[in-house]
């Protein structure tokens, strides 16, 4: 990102203080070893079900309380944005590049590949991501790299489709056609010319990708289908937490509030980078 | 004008437009079966490629001669070509197996759960309209007052909440706290009032936000400045000439979200404990029982194609532009 889109972004209302969230979540989850104040696996029975510090049996050893096995439900949000974040950016990246290269081959050469490629699309469209993801884990086994392949693979269309339309106009306009013109082959045209002019729309759709491959992995966890139990993930929290709702709402309460302030923040940072890079200004 | 007559055959305007119409119509149902094809053809890929269906079913103490009775009970020792063939002589005739958990046929158990998947996805869908249709054009009309800051906050925190995690805080507050509700169950009322909220809580954000948004567009375009500066009152401006105009995307999402509640079925489901089919897929996918986790991956595969060739049909009709194009 330039240093001009960056300003541009900035200035859009609400994107300067969710931008800041985003940094404090990507610090905790690097430096989660460091700032935990416990192991997230560590099981202590005799503080099992402690509520959150500021109510009557809760302690300061265990701000936001422990679950029903007694592990500190702090470290292991801590944790769990590890695992968001890395499947969130994981996936975007995967798809992306995926949609990309499909978008631009498709809008560039048109004819039948491009009849092909958009056809496949809507054969994606058909399966939601999360019943393809749900129906391979099953296959698979469940695993942190099964979910990322899956959910990188199925979420592929939007960028293509964006990649797309952007190219059939661009291919038209004269650094192209001039391009072409001298002889420069098809795949450097796409790849110095067609590329870096389709990277600002398909931004917006990776930081919203982010955000709802987040939200798939925590409920393929939630379902005991995501990322094995061993590894503390916001989903699975939840899904311990489910059980316990009558007596210790914390255990569930506290992950999905995290999951919801991750979302809202990439959300309200994808809203931006979108109006900062759309020539429809009076959408805002 | 003198073009336009009342006569459908091709040549004048009107018969050129409906036989577009007509082209466009068939065109689109002829590419929906062949996704419906390559639908089935995932739903079938799936199994195999995943390795040996066997190796999930079979204890991992289990003889070759086990293995070899399974496999040719379930017709898995015949050539892929041929079970793949088999397989889509049997969807034609309706055939899509039979469960290995339930011993049943898996079309059989589509249909005792679908009632319960049906009920819950449309009160979802009409709930998700009556609230996100003003809300989107209120937002729209009010474009940067408070009115709309206050909306697009509420469908911003609706599009990034998950699901099953308002499903929790639901039961929570409603059957926990308030014991007003139900937390699971299905047969009466109060218990799909907490199910259906839950599952419409996406769709209203994000059918609110692409009417606001399609709004706010048409509302800057000129013949709607036009009827302004000729003296329309705001309102015959939005609902007589702007929301027609701005209604064409929306439909596309409408039609889209009615397929995605079905997807997002599978959670509010499980959440609470809710007899659909996205608990039969679940309970297929924890069970390993992979005919029905095929079958229950291509009904929902199905219901898209259809939701979105249903869509595109009224786009065709309802849009003059999209319907002269072809």
């Amino acid at each position: 990102m330039n240093r001009q889109l960056l300003r541009r972004v900035l200035a859009e209302r609400l994107a300067a203080p969710s931008i800041i969230v985003l940094l404090l979540i990507v610090v905790c989850a690097v430096l989660a070893p460091v700032i935990a104040p416990d192991d997230p696996n560590a099981q202590d029975l005799l503080v099992r079900l402690r509520p959150p510090a500021w109510l009557g049996d809760g302690s300061s050893a265990h701000l936001l309380g422990t679950d029903n096995l007694g592990r500190d439900i702090l470290s292991r949000l801590i944790y769990g944005s590890r695992v968001s974040l890395f499947v969130g950016l994981a996936v975007a990246a995967i798809s992306g590049t995926i949609g990309a290269v499909i978008g631009i081959v498709a809008g560039f050469r048109r004819g039948w590949i491009d009849r092909v490629l958009m056809r496949l699309a809507d054969v994606q469209l058909a399966f939601p991501s999360i019943l393809l993801a749900l129906a391979v884990v099953a296959f698979f086994g469940n695993g942190l790299w099964v979910v990322i392949i899956v959910l990188g693979v199925t979420n592929w269309v939007a960028y293509a489709r964006v990649a797309r339309s952007s190219v059939l106009s661009l291919r038209e306009r004269d650094f192209v056609l001039e391009a072409r013109a001298i002889g420069v082959g098809p795949i450097m045209i796409m790849r110095r010319h067609l590329l870096p002019n389709v990277l600002a729309p398909l931004l917006t759709i990776a930081t919203l990708n982010v955000a709802s491959a987040i939200i798939v992995e925590s409920a393929l966890s939630f379902l005991g289908l995501g990322v094995p139990a061993d590894i503390p993930t916001w989903g699975s929290m939840l899904a311990d937490g489910q059980l316990y709702l009558g007596t210790s709402w914390w255990i569930a309460v506290f992950p999905g509030c995290a999951l919801m302030i991750t979302a809202l923040a990439i959300n309200i940072t994808g809203d931006a980078i979108r109006d900062a890079t759309d020539p429809k200004a009076y959408r805002r | 004008m003198a073009e336009v007559t009342l006569d459908s055959r091709p040549g004048t305007t009107i018969g050129r437009a409906s036989s577009g119409a007509g082209r466009a119509i068939v065109s689109k149902i002829i590419s929906s079966v062949i996704v419906l094809f390559l639908v089935a053809t995932v739903a079938f890929g799936l199994v195999r490629i995943s390795g040996d269906p066997l190796a999930l079913l079979l204890p991992p103490d289990a003889t070759k001669a086990q293995a070899a009775q399974l496999a040719a009970e379930l017709g898995l020792d015949r050539p892929l070509a041929v079970q793949y063939i088999d397989y889509l002589g049997g969807l034609v005739r309706g055939d899509l197996g039979t469960s290995i958990y339930f011993d049943q046929p898996v079309l059989s158990l589509i249909g005792e759960r679908l009632p319960a998947t049906i009920l819950l996805a449309l009160t979802a869908f009409v709930l998700s309209l009556i609230i996100s249709l003003p809300a989107g054009i209120i937002a729209g009309m009010h474009r940067g007052k408070v009115t709309d800051t206050v909306i697009s906050g509420v469908i911003l925190i609706g599009q990034s909440t998950p699901a099953f995690w308002v499903g929790i805080v639901f039961i929570l507050i409603f059957a926990v706290r308030l014991q007003v509700l139900p937390a699971a169950g299905y047969g009466s009322v109060a218990n799909l009032i907490l199910p259906a909220v839950t599952l419409s809580i996406y769709s209203i954000a994000v059918v609110a936000r692409v009417l606001r948004t399609s709004l706010v567009e048409e509302l800057g375009v000129d013949y709607i400045r036009t009827g302004v500066a000729k003296g329309l009152r705001p309102r015959e401006v939005v609902i007589g000439h702007a929301l027609r105009n701005a209604s064409l995307p929306v439909i596309t999402v409408v039609g889209l979200e009615l397929g995605s509640l079905l997807g997002g079925a599978i959670l509010t489901e499980q959440v609470f404990s809710w007899p659909g089919i996205g608990r039969l897929t679940v309970e297929a996918i924890s069970n390993r029982d992979f005919p029905l986790v095929q079958g229950t991956v291509l009904f929902f595969g199905t219901v898209f194609v259809i939701v979105n060739l249903l869509v595109d049909l009224s786009y065709a009709l309802l849009d003059p532009r999209v319907r002269e194009s072809r």
